[in-house]
């Protein structure tokens, strides 16, 4: 294979939306069997750009070119056509279909008039096994991890012949177990030949994995670069267009008065097993809690718990010494409480509404947003003028729909809300998660401002990096209970990495268990 | 100022004015394979739409139930629900009415507003026992809703038969004059044309249908869930409470429909074999108005005056009355799809935004 070859080039691409431009003349290159980053902040344009290569989009100036041919690309069916793939951020697959249907789906080996699904199955063992990406054709999608999903979306791209495989944040939804076999996989297809793209703004891997980085800030491109002659440091500035610190500020904590208190709190589960198991602990004025464990270990459900979405059987939770236990979720918000919900999309924002009135979500019914029932637009828009101001959130304006905000933008408006409400705690259930460096950088500042002023921060992560640099105290969640807790500073790698997996001699070693 | 260009830019006029002449001209196809002549047939439909006060008053007359039935619909829509029972809370209405109608003598500044309340009340509890069943137990609002149609058409034939009934005859005593809501000199000029006040009821329901969706608190609470049930969950709504309280006013809104139908058409009501269809209408015309309220209103014209016309149609060209379902059929066909027209008229714009370029 001649790794000189070009696989894909764009020359001076433009895309507009509106006055809005969000690709300004790009020259991008992709050479055959190449891994090829394209990096940059939320909004920055990456995303569009490589819709237009999938035929999404119609760029209004330039040209692309495809493996030294000039070609329109019109639409996903000609791009399909043409040997490119892509595997988006949100998967589509068909939930109750088996991973063979949903990758022969729409280009179903028949017999006759039916389908032949010991072909199709066939088939796809075929490719999983010639790739190395191991999966069970015959079971759903819904009974599989996202990790699992995200190999269907390989195999599919694979199984219509893609050459070119564009693959839009694709670490964004896995866990760091399945981003190390995805970067296996993503190194030996290129092995194999195949060219790839991918869409990011983890620096880090762009490091482990791309040969070439081509950095793009505000729909400009500010420079290719091939990853042996560059660093994170100096991507990270590239990306973000100033110098950034990796580093949280922190004070020493002054905690105080206990804020939140949880006893011996229980709820139950699916199939008879109990989702919390007698969890207890308390978060103080003026510090942040951070509860480590790998997703799926009852962190949801203590949040539920906590918030009044979901009753507990036993146990109780007070708030400033006052029980909030089962109350409702109106009630147990207006008693102190602000919360950044995991899922921004599914429970942080109504997209469909205007920014504007998604700021005051949570406070629609409070007399200074209208009486007698009627809501005072005026007041609502003066309130998210001076959030989105404060917090710099970036839109086109507050009439905004919520869902053509940028993750970090979202994130940003849902931060404003909740610190809005003067909470005395505040909840952040993986409040970073799917963000730019840059967006990174101010959730954390907001957060630690926040504890700083006083206010009892629970925080609830994945990302251990993001414990360490952010919490006071680290509780592990372990199957509905608290294996135990360390302290942020004095903190072991691998101490809490045995709690997380749930040893108890672990737990037992720091001093604290139970 | 920007609201209103906002509402009238070129799209929202050009493509459904554009996809109402494809529906008529695909049903001038249809009847051409007939062997009958479409001009003739257009030109019978407006006849009988514009030739006399009477023909326009019955029009309206025709029209004004759809808009309450279409508001009915695009409110439900608008909450995130798919209220498909308004033909059972429709008739549930017309039931409250008759009740009160004919068996309360009372003076007509009491009567005709107890009349229409209870009316409304009927309609608003039918549809908010499949907003009860939706939020305690599950149940999907489109079955329940669906087989509370078949409940309401027998409960209220039962209630005519049993209780209400004409001695020897099909249908109810007449409903007491001071419960009537009828216009009497806007009958006389409009030559007799059944003219009532649920005309302007109806439209007075429109603009409530806009204010209380946009410019209440209840209304931002509807919408939110309607948009994303977690969020509001989140936000602190009380999701299920705001589940029966939508069926409930989308309710009111049909009731409402079927109340004018007795206390200000009719006068009785019969027993019915089947209902009358202004509920499903509903549907149409709610899906013809994009769930607007301007949309629904005009959307309730085209439908209500394309079937109140039809009759000229059959009359003075002489094509049946299936032919003429499949004209109406077609152009709300048309309407409906907005892409498919948009698809249809894009070369149009594509061949001028070239034209203009070359201009440069």
């Amino acid at each position: 294979m001649d790794r000189s070859l070009t696989a894909v080039q764009l020359k001076g691409i433009t895309k507009r939306f509106g006055s809005f431009v969000a690709n300004d003349s790009i020259d991008f290159e992709l050479k055959k069997g190449q891994i090829h980053a394209l990096l940059g902040e939320n909004g920055a344009g990456k995303s569009t750009l490589m819709n237009i290569v999938f035929g999404l989009y119609q760029p209004e100036e330039g040209e692309i070119w495809v493996n030294g041919q000039k070609t329109v690309i019109d639409g996903a069916a000609k791009a399909i056509d043409l040997g490119i793939g892509m595997v988006h951020q949100h998967f589509k697959l068909v939930q109750p279909f088996t991973v063979a249907e949903n990758i022969v789906l729409g280009n179903e080996p028949v017999k006759g008039l039916k389908i032949d699904y010991k072909l199709a199955n066939e088939k796809v063992r075929n490719i999983s096994e010639r790739y190395g990406l191991k999966v069970d054709p015959q079971v759903r999608i819904q009974d599989i991890t996202v990790g699992m999903q995200q190999r269907v979306e390989i195999l599919k791209t694979l199984y219509r012949g893609a050459e070119i495989i564009i693959f839009d944040e694709p670490t964004a939804v896995l866990t760091v177990q399945e981003i190390e076999e995805l970067i296996e996989i993503i190194r030996s297809l290129a092995a194999e030949g195949k060219s790839i793209i991918i869409i990011t703004h983890k620096l880090k891997e762009v490091m482990a994995l791309a040969d070439m980085v081509t950095v793009i800030r505000r729909g400009k491109v500010i420079r290719t670069l091939s990853t042996e002659e560059t660093n994170e440091q100096q991507l990270a500035e590239l990306m973000v267009g100033r110098d950034v610190n990796f580093q949280v500020e922190k004070t020493k904590r002054k905690a105080g008065e206990v804020v939140l208190s949880v006893d011996s709190l229980q709820m139950k589960g699916e199939q008879g097993k109990n989702a919390l198991n007698g969890v207890s602990f308390d978060v103080r004025s003026g510090e942040i809690v951070g509860i480590a464990g790998v997703d799926g270990n009852g962190q949801s459900e203590l949040i539920y718990a906590i918030t009044g979405m979901r009753s507990v059987s036993g146990g109780s939770v007070k708030l400033n010494g006052r029980d909030i236990t089962n109350r409702s979720p109106r009630e147990i918000s207006v008693a102190g409480i602000g919360h950044i919900p995991e899922d921004r999309h599914k429970h942080g924002l109504v997209l469909d509404f205007t920014l504007s009135e998604n700021m005051i979500l949570g406070n629609y019914f409070e007399p200074q947003y209208g009486r007698y029932g009627f809501i005072d637009y005026g007041a609502m828009d003066k309130l998210a003028d001076k959030l989105v101001e404060e917090f710099d959130v970036r839109a086109s304006g507050i009439g905004a729909q919520a869902r053509a905000l940028s993750g970090g933008n979202q994130q940003k408006a849902i931060i404003a809300r909740e610190l809005h409400k003067n909470p005395d705690l505040l909840i952040a259930v993986q409040p970073t998660r799917g963000l730019d460096i840059g967006a990174i950088e101010y959730v954390h500042k907001r957060l630690v401002q926040a504890r700083n002023e006083g206010k009892a921060i629970l925080l609830v992560s994945f990302e251990l990096d993001e414990l360490y640099a952010l919490s006071d105290r680290i509780a592990v969640m372990y199957e509905g209970r608290l294996m135990g807790e360390v302290d942020a500073e004095n903190r072991n790698d691998q101490q809490l990495g045995l709690m997380m997996a749930g040893d108890k001699t672990a737990a037992a070693v720091s001093g604290k268990g139970g | 100022m920007e609201t209103i260009k906002k509402v009238f830019n070129k799209s929202s006029i050009l493509v459904p004015a554009i996809a109402i002449l494809l529906g008529l001209m695909v049903g001038a196809i249809a009847m051409l394979a007939g062997g009958y002549n479409p001009l003739l047939a257009y030109s019978s439909l407006l006849d009988k739409l514009f030739s006399s006060p009477y023909n326009m008053g019955e029009a309206i007359r025709a029209i004004t139930p759809l808009i309450f039935t279409g508001i009915a619909v695009a409110f439900a829509f608008r909450t995130g629900l798919f209220n498909i029972g308004v033909e059972g809370q429709f008739v549930m209405g017309m039931t409250g009415a008759t009740i009160i109608g004919v068996t309360l003598d009372l003076p007509w500044y009491i009567h005709a507003p107890l009349a229409v309340i209870t009316g409304a009340l009927f309609g608003g509890l039918w549809a908010a026992i499949a907003g009860v069943l939706k939020a305690t137990r599950g149940v999907n609002e489109v079955i329940s809703s669906i087989m509370l149609n078949w409940i309401a058409l027998f409960l209220s034939n039962y209630i005519v038969a049993t209780y209400l009934v004409e001695k020897g005859q099909q249908k109810t005593r007449p409903v007491h004059e001071s419960a009537m809501l009828t216009i009497d000199w806007l009958i006389e000029l409009m030559d007799k044309a059944r003219m009532h006040w649920g005309t302007f009821v109806a439209l007075i329901c429109i603009a409530v249908f806009y204010i209380l969706l946009w410019r209440t608190k209840q209304g931002f609470e509807l919408r939110a869930v309607g948009h994303n049930p977690d969020a509001a969950q989140y936000a602190g709504m009380n999701v299920n409470r705001t589940i029966v309280k939508s069926m409930f006013i989308s309710g009111v809104f049909a009731g409402l429909g079927g109340v004018f139908e007795i206390l200000g058409v009719f006068g009785y009501q019969t027993v019915m074999a089947a209902s009358w269809g202004y509920g499903f209408d509903g549907i149409a015309v709610a899906l013809l108005g994009g769930n607007t309220p301007v949309g629904v209103l005009l959307g309730a014209i085209l439908f209500g005056g394309l079937n109140y016309g039809s009759t000229g149609m059959s009359f003075g060209a002489g094509v049946p009355s299936e032919v003429v379902r499949i004209v109406i059929g077609s152009v709300i066909f048309f309407v409906a799809s907005h892409g498919l027209v948009k698809w249809f008229i894009k070369p149009f714009f594509i061949k001028r935004a070239d034209k203009r370029k070359e201009a440069v």
